[in-house]
């Protein structure tokens, strides 16, 4: 039987804001443990909750970048339960009146656009953590973290692969790096993935029971969490068993999904309106406001790319996937770089060099107006495509403009045609057999002439005359 | 030497303006009576007498100094359920017997910017939880009328050490009634402003959405005053409304001809007690003598409100209670792991009635329930709103009786909490609508026990609602009788 996997993604964004959701408390990473609380995200007794308007915003941003549709009142709600590093009881979220519903995004999958519907987006507050290190009967809870922002992105059940899920992620990714709302750590936690999955056979309308998987903290990880477990699916069905509705962690050492809790084990969140904040009411105009104030997207700045530039599909979806490679590449085109001829050395030389020390363009120590100089002077026929190369790493490793790299290391093209003859000729004089063989009809030699002669220029002969020459001289 | 404890904010802030008596004085003589009388009234869980002296002397100094605010080195008792800074805040409850804030609620960061004098914290039903204080979890508030009996409650200490004079004033908080009931109880008066009005940051929570702190006082100006300084947006509660907040003060002595009184039907129920009826009929007779037109009107979802408000209050709390998990402060009872923990702290650490409202409350929010019980109960009390809303297209205030009797025995109704529960029915309502209510005395029963006048205002018009009260009470001498103590 061929079967068909079923993905949702639940995916946890914590926002940028420099103070938390709820008081103003910083939510800088790494201090002291519970160095950054207050009475209020402790949940002192009496203390109130006031929502930073930033949050809100970057909500509402968010939203607006995936189509939704952004509400005009929304609500906060409590989610009870009892655990130690959430000190009030109950974490404040949303639920029956999210910010943010019905949106959706694209993405390229084998070269086809596929649309992934948004369920929803709303706000809510982290929890602590606890640490349970060192010796000792006890475990110690660390709030700094209780408090900081985070949205929840809820995809429809429109995912079919664990590659579109991958893909999924990337996008969405991107987009909140767009935004600014989002540093899209993924090791780091800033961005965390919970996997709906369930399978049923291929055709079959009605969903299978789905498993929930939870603890996937790369975008490998999504991959091969979401592969695993559908196989796993399929075996227990195949086996004659039923899959269980249940919570799954993703254990990355054993490469599996570990059963955590069941259905009848689950929670009775007990949710309803948080009563000591306000509805939120946002309207239309805001909306429309913030909408202009959008930065330009990664899906509309690779349509751009394609037509303003002409660049095929495939560059534009990799020139755009990052804001700062796209704003990098537009700098370089904008300083007079050819639009074709900048894409190739981004996505080759530039992005290797930078990955290799794990930069982004943000640090990247070439400027694009120096790579835009470089290209001129390709160009103007001052250093042969091969020269440049070795320039470009000399940049790279300097930040020294072109020019002068190739003043100072005599890498200027020799495209002096009498210089380039006087090459040949010696050439042809030290190779007399070879040239009796080419004239016998061995043409493959050609490329051991052009050697020779590069060679003998440290690679600065103009390699059209070079070729000219010898052809003429040969014949 | 004058017994200055007798007095109330108004006149002692004169006396203490003109310089004829000090701060010093005043606390000083307050705490004298203190000491006189509070081992029969037991009105307060924490006294603060030497930081109390040293905040009179700041007070003095600072009259010295041209200071003229209207709570300057005034004695105010404060409910311990608000927040005080560095001072004890135990809400009644084991669960926070040694629970000091560090941080001050905004009601009371408001009195220490008038530099008032806080005398001390004040019993209450635990977490505010009930109506005769016989729910706290330290001892129970004896009326000061007759000792046999409860002062009402939740806010039972404050109304008590204001009939008692072992303060000048004091704050409460009502979320059903828990201002009104125990005024009306004690024979004084007292205030629940409209919701959003005063600041609930530092109040401990009970149920968000209709706790709200007032003042208890000798008689309706000072009741002015005290609002007049807690009253106001804050930017730490977002439920607290901005509205302008006007000189409560200025409507008071304005006549009150023309006014037009509803008094609802459903509020006049069997059961009630006849001499409670009667004192309230004879205060809408002394209106109408004034000037004021009664007018019948209806209150249709009344008689749904008791259970509605146990249905939100108690659901609320389940979760606003859900803090004191022995985590973080408060009592923690040893278990044998987290969970035994938790369960140990929360069953030694709350009394009985908390422990069933949270009980009822989680009930009530679960999956399968919410919609029975939450949701409906939400859609009544729109129901309830929308009935204040029609009778106030009619009438300018609306009077009821406060409570359905006076002041009922020590352990009368502890057996049976739903008839404690009754003990708040006419006060409901008005959390549920979110409007301001206030009571006052009217009159005595034949066994010399208060009795309590409730006028209703519209929302954000505790204006009217004062100069309705001050006028009553400039025409009746009931706030002028003390008890014998």
């Amino acid at each position: 039987m061929t079967w068909e996997a079923v993905i949702g993604l639940e995916v946890h964004a914590q926002m940028l804001t420099v103070t938390k959701i709820f008081c103003g408390c910083s939510t800088r990473f790494g201090s002291e443990p519970n160095a950054q609380t207050c009475q209020i995200c402790i949940g002192m007794p009496g203390v109130l909750p006031v929502l930073n308007r930033r949050a809100l915003e970057f909500a509402v941003r968010t939203g607006l970048a995936t189509n939704c549709t952004i509400a005009e009142y929304s609500r906060f709600a409590r989610k009870n339960y009892f655990y130690p590093d959430l000190p009030k009881g109950y974490q404040i979220s949303q639920y029956e009146h999210p910010i943010c519903e019905h949106g959706h995004l694209e993405i390229v999958i084998d070269g086809t656009v596929k649309r992934i519907g948004i369920t929803r987006i709303h706000m809510e507050e982290d929890a602590g953590k606890n640490v349970h290190e060192g010796a000792g009967a006890f475990s110690y809870v660390d709030l700094n973290r209780t408090g900081v922002p985070l949205m929840e992105i809820v995809s429809e059940p429109d995912i079919r692969s664990p590659k579109e899920a991958a893909e999924y992620m990337r996008k969405l990714r991107s987009i909140v790096r767009y935004l600014g709302v989002c540093d899209g750590n993924l090791e780091q936690g800033s961005l965390r993935c919970d996997a709906n999955v369930s399978v049923r056979p291929a055709g079959q309308k009605e969903f299978g029971t789905r498993a929930e998987i939870k603890n996937i903290n790369s975008f490998r990880y999504v991959e091969k969490a979401i592969e695993y477990e559908i196989k796993r699916q399929i075996r227990v069905i195949e086996d004659g068993g039923n899959v269980v509705q249940e919570t799954r962690l993703w254990n990355a050492d054993k490469g599996i999904t570990e059963s955590m809790r069941s259905k009848e084990e689950a929670h009775d969140y007990r949710y309803f309106p948080d009563p000591d904040l306000v509805p939120i009411m946002v309207d239309r105009k805001q909306i429309e406001d913030m909408r202009t104030s959008l930065p330009e997207l990664p899906d509309a700045k690779r349509h751009r790319f394609v037509t303003d530039f002409g660049l095929p599909e495939y560059d534009a979806y990799l020139l755009t996937a990052e804001r700062s490679t796209a704003e990098w590449f537009e700098a370089a085109v904008a300083a007079g770089a050819p639009a074709k001829a900048a894409s190739n050395w981004i996505m080759g030389d530039l992005m290797k060099l930078l990955n290799e020390e794990n930069r982004s363009f943000d640090d990247c120590p070439i400027k694009p107006q120096q790579l835009a100089g470089m290209l001129q002077l390709i160009d103007k026929g001052t250093i042969s495509g091969k020269i440049a190369k070795s320039v470009f790493d000399e940049m790279y490793r300097t930040g020294r403009d072109a020019d002068i790299i190739v003043k100072e290391q005599g890498l200027v093209q020799i495209s002096d045609s009498t210089a380039i003859e006087k090459v040949v000729e010696e050439i042809l004089a030290k190779n007399p057999k070879e040239v009796e063989r080419f004239k016998a009809g061995d043409e493959k030699l050609l490329g051991f002439f052009v050697g020779q002669a590069m060679k003998a220029t440290k690679g600065k002969a103009n390699p059209q005359m070079l070729n000219d020459l010898l052809k003429k001289m040969l014949s | 030497m004058l017994d200055l404890y007798r007095f109330g904010i108004t006149e002692i802030s004169a006396m203490i303006g003109k310089g004829e008596i000090s701060s010093r004085e005043v606390t000083a003589s307050v705490f004298s009576r203190i000491a006189h009388v509070e081992d029969r009234i037991r009105a307060f869980v924490t006294l603060t007498e030497n930081h109390a002296m040293d905040m009179a002397d700041k007070a003095d100094r600072g009259r010295a100094s041209g200071n003229r605010t209207a709570l300057l080195g005034i004695p105010v008792a404060i409910k311990d359920n608000m927040c005080t800074k560095g001072i004890p805040t135990t809400c009644s409850s084991r669960i926070l017997q040694n629970f000091v804030p560090p941080y001050e609620s905004t009601a009371t960061s408001r009195l220490l910017g008038q530099g008032y004098v806080l005398i001390g914290k004040t019993n209450l039903d635990e977490f505010a939880m009930g109506s005769s204080t016989e729910n706290s979890g330290f001892f129970t508030t004896r009326n000061p009328w007759d000792a046999e009996r409860i002062p009402g409650g939740s806010s039972g200490g404050s109304a008590a050490a204001v009939a008692a004079d072992e303060c000048i004033a004091a704050l409460g908080s009502d979320t059903g009634g828990s201002i009104r009931q125990p005024a009306a109880l004690c024979g004084v008066v007292g205030m629940k402003p409209t919701y959003g009005r005063v600041s609930r940051y530092g109040l401990v929570a009970f149920a968000s959405s209709l706790d709200q702190i007032g003042p208890i006082t000798k008689n309706v100006k000072d009741c002015a005053v005290l609002l007049n300084v807690i009253a106001g947006k804050d930017s730490m509660d977002s439920t607290s409304a901005p509205v302008a907040v006007p000189d409560f003060s200025a409507g008071i002595g304005r006549d009150i001809k023309g006014v037009k009184i509803g008094i609802p039907k459903e509020y006049f129920i069997d059961g009630m007690d006849p001499e409670v009826e009667k004192a309230v009929r004879d205060a809408i007779h002394q209106y109408a003598s004034l000037g004021a037109i009664p007018v019948d009107v209806s209150l249709p979802h009344a008689g749904y409100a008791v259970a509605t408000y146990y249905v939100l209050a108690t659901s609320e709390a389940s979760s606003n209670l859900a803090r004191y998990d022995g985590v973080k402060y408060g009592f923690r009872a040893e278990g044998k792991d987290l969970i035994d923990m938790y369960m140990q702290s929360r069953a030694q650490g709350f009394g009985a009635e908390v422990k069933r409202r949270i009980m009822l409350g989680t009930y009530t929010l679960s999956s399968g329930y919410y919609d029975a019980y939450y949701r409906k109960a939400q859609q009544v009390r729109t129901l309830i709103k929308r009935d204040f809303e029609e009778a106030f297209k009619k009438v300018d205030l609306i009077l009821t009786p406060t409570t359905p009797t006076a002041a009922f025995r020590l352990g009368e109704k502890t057996a049976d909490p739903l008839q404690m529960y009754l003990a708040d029915i006419f006060t409901i309502s008005v959390n549920l609508a979110g409007v301001p209510g206030i009571s006052i005395p009217c009159g005595f029963t034949s066994n010399s026990l208060p009795i309590g006048l409730q006028l209703i205002g519209r929302h954000f018009d505790e204006e009217t609602l004062l100069q309705a009260a001050y006028a009553y009470e400039q025409a009746t001498d009931w706030h002028r009788r003390k008890p014998d103590l």
